[in-house]
């Protein structure tokens, strides 16, 4: 019964940091979905109480957090399942450099918006895009 | 002494039919990833028209929530996010070597309260849009 199932190489550190992201990712996108959807509605989002939420230190560090975490278990993710499905080669080497453009491009966007609500850091940055 | 046995793709999706609760978890949770991680790049670049300004940004959120597909859709992004929330603790446990005996009852457990839940939040997710 030694055969292994899991899409990962035993004791690497993409499979740790894969759990390590799973365990905080758990909690917090049960909060996010908590605090956007029964706490306060979807419909009665505005950006003013987007910007309330992104001025707290604590809530902006969380949601940054919450971006990189998701954004690396969510592209490690797929591209274990498709190394899992028989991805070698050329074609491995494209798809883990355009996970990482791709995951790169995701997280600046998400910074970037982060930083447009909120009143912790002001770079000008709806002077920039607005 | 040892024996080869080539049990091919993992994935071979071909014998579903004779796929054990363990392996339909497993397939379910890469199926919730895909949809989660397609969601993260679709969720940001809404928010992202905060960069365009406040009135962009507000206009849109409730445009898109005054449609009833888009509340739909929610409830549906609710049942996998809680899914593979769920599952996922399910799969920490396993990792840690805890109620491996258990598994199978385990993922029966994440479907069924992954049902309870989502159905429990549809009022919430729908009100005001019909």
């Amino acid at each position: 019964m030694a055969e292994r199932y899991s899409s990962f190489n035993p004791g690497g550190t993409l499979w740790l940091l894969q759990r390590i992201t799973a365990a905080f990712l758990v909690v917090v996108l049960a909060f996010h979905f908590f605090l956007l959807h029964f706490v306060h509605h979807a419909d009665e989002v505005t950006f003013g109480m987007s910007q309330a939420r992104m001025s707290s230190i604590a809530y902006f560090s969380l949601m940054i957090t919450f971006l990189v975490t998701a954004t690396f278990h969510g592209s490690n993710g797929i591209y274990n399942a498709l190394v899992n499905q028989g991805l070698s080669g050329t074609k491995k080497t494209v798809v883990k450099w355009t996970l990482v453009v791709a995951s790169v491009v995701l997280v600046v966007n998400g910074v970037l918006t982060a930083i447009a609500w909120s009143d912790l850091i002001n770079i000008g940055v709806q002077g920039i895009f607005g | 002494m040892s024996q080869s046995y080539n049990r091919g793709l993992v994935e071979d999706f071909g014998r579903w039919r004779e796929f054990s609760a363990g392996m339909w978890a497993w397939i379910f949770h890469k199926f919730t990833g895909w949809v989660l991680i397609g969601y993260l790049f679709t969720h940001i670049a809404v928010l992202s028209t905060a960069l365009q300004g406040d009135a962009a940004y507000t206009n849109t959120i409730v445009a898109l929530e005054s449609l009833a597909v888009v509340r739909l859709l929610e409830v549906g992004l609710l049942a996998v996010a809680v899914f593979h929330i769920l599952n996922g603790l399910r799969l920490l446990l396993v990792d840690l070597g805890v109620g491996l005996d258990s598994q199978d009852k385990s993922f029966y457990a994440s479907l069924v309260l992954t049902g309870a839940i989502v159905v429990a939040s549809v009022p919430t997710f729908i009100s005001g849009v019909f």
